[in-house]
């Protein structure tokens, strides 16, 4: 369904990603694992446009952009088959919790109102928000407000949703709740392309991993294989690491 | 002779109240009006970095504030008529008014966008929103509520401001003030009387401006 092809992008003489290149299929649950200055965030941001990448291309529903060409036409076309949930939730900190799930549908997508209130309501009781229509953001949790974020995005009935380390700003017991959130979409077969530390989420959730270092993809594979046989040495120690630092 | 006085006072405070009636609130309000949109294009333009006319923009911000508002208020209404280009005295201090506190909301405003998050243009554009959508219903909103205690501030200052429309023969308080006393010879009971109107004024001012923080503050803190 999407597929990212020899990406590059530098920042200065820093080289973020190097030569990258990523596959997600209908239905699939990706995890992008990899250290802090890895490229994950990067490559991600990429795909969704909010860096324009050195080069590389992106083929998305079998048609295909030169990443660092691409017109802004096609990026905000792209942008509406997607929806990106971001570390720090990033709601309109002006607008309710009801208005910020339909502000991107009314205003971009032209939706008459009462249509785009029944799908925020909608989108908002699947993260359990719909009790909290008019709060600001100000007003939730971390928790909360990463629960209507991810509303936001699935109001718009993306066909994929970019997760930028969504539970990375939260405070440990507030993690749960937008993990289960994150369960429950897969479950329902959401496509999701997941930068994460969560290493729960990577093996017990997601059907896919990738694993990147220093700007490159060292290993790619199915979960289990990815944590039971991981075929480089890299990645072998890179699992030792985090599983020792868990106890 | 203090009952001379005080008859003068109140002879004379209906007159000069009813100045800053018809003519300062109305030369406050209309020249703050216009320097709030010309403050909110020059922020824009600067904040959008659109090309040239960013440029324009700083360089009126640095003539404005780097002359006094005394010489613009000369060269429009004293200076303008000799190369055949005459503007009344009201509409010319509405005028210099606008273009002069406009450059000082600029920066306010400037500052305000800068200070919202810049998360918000990007959830904005993951949504699929435009830039310009994104401006107009996410940044500047936000931006207005931080702005808002300082473009209080400059509407007050702006009160006070209007008394040097005097300087160019607008009946505002000041030069009603001046031609009372030129009657009646009292400087020091009828400019502490001007005073205590402008006071008022701005007192109500201030009244309005936390009524109005109080209402933008209804979806507290920007984290």
């Amino acid at each position: 369904m999407i597929e990212v092809k020899n990406v590059y992008k530098s920042f200065g003489d820093f080289g973020a990603l190097q030569d990258v290149s990523l596959e997600v299929e209908k239905g699939d649950v990706v995890a992008i694992l990899g250290p802090s200055g890895s490229g994950k965030t990067t490559l991600l941001r990429c795909i969704n446009f909010l860096e324009i990448a050195d080069s590389g291309k992106l083929i998305f529903d079998g048609e295909e952009y030169d990443m660092h060409s691409i017109s802004k036409r096609n990026i905000s076309r792209l942008r509406r088959k997607t929806a990106f949930v971001f570390q720090n939730y990033n709601l309109f900190l002006n607008k309710t919790v009801l208005q910020n799930v339909t502000e991107g549908l009314i205003v971009a997508r032209r939706m008459p109102k009462d249509e785009a209130e029944k799908k925020a309501v909608k989108a908002l009781e699947k993260v359990g928000m719909a009790d909290r229509l008019e709060s600001y953001p100000s007003q939730l949790s971390g928790g909360q407000q990463q629960r209507v974020a991810i509303a936001r995005a699935l109001a718009a009935e993306p066909e994929i949703i970019y997760f930028d380390e969504p539970t990375s700003a939260l405070d440990p017991e507030l993690i749960g709740e937008v993990l289960a959130v994150m369960r429950d979409l897969a479950n329902d077969g959401m496509t999701m392309l997941v930068v994460t530390h969560e290493m729960n989420f990577a093996r017990n959730v997601s059907s896919k991993v990738v694993f990147m270092e220093n700007g490159h993809v060292i290993e790619a594979s199915d979960s289990k294989s990815f944590f039971e046989n991981p075929k480089e040495e890299r990645t072998r120690e890179f699992i030792q690491t985090i599983l020792s630092g868990r106890e | 002779m203090n009952e001379r006085i005080l008859q003068i006072l109140i002879d004379s405070f209906m007159k000069i109240l009813m100045a800053g009636i018809k003519v300062t609130i109305p030369l406050a309000v209309l020249s703050f009006f216009f320097a709030l949109i010309i403050s909110i294009l020059v922020a824009v333009i600067q904040y959008a970095d659109i090309k040239g006319l960013k440029q324009l923009c700083r360089f009126y911000i640095w003539i404005i504030r780097g002359t006094p508002l005394l010489v613009q208020l000369y060269l429009v209404f004293y200076g303008l008529p000799s190369i055949g280009i005459v503007i009344p005295a009201f509409p010319s201090a509405v005028l210099c008014f606008s273009i002069n506190e406009g450059a000082y909301m600029a920066e306010s405003m400037r500052a305000a966008l800068e200070a919202v998050p810049k998360g918000q243009l990007e959830a904005g554009y993951c949504v699929g929103m435009s830039y310009w959508q994104i401006m107009r219903r996410i940044i500047l909103p936000q931006a207005f509520r931080t702005a808002f205690p300082s473009l209080s501030n400059s509407f007050i200052s702006m009160i006070k401001s209007t008394s040097m429309a005097s300087t160019i023969t607008v009946s505002e308080m000041i030069r009603q003030t001046q031609i009372i006393n030129g009657r009646v010879y009292q400087s020091l009971a009828l400019y502490l009387e001007v005073g205590f109107i402008y006071l008022i004024f701005c007192t109500v001012l201030t009244w309005l401006q936390s009524w109005g923080e109080k209402k933008l503050n209804a979806y507290g803190g920007t984290r």
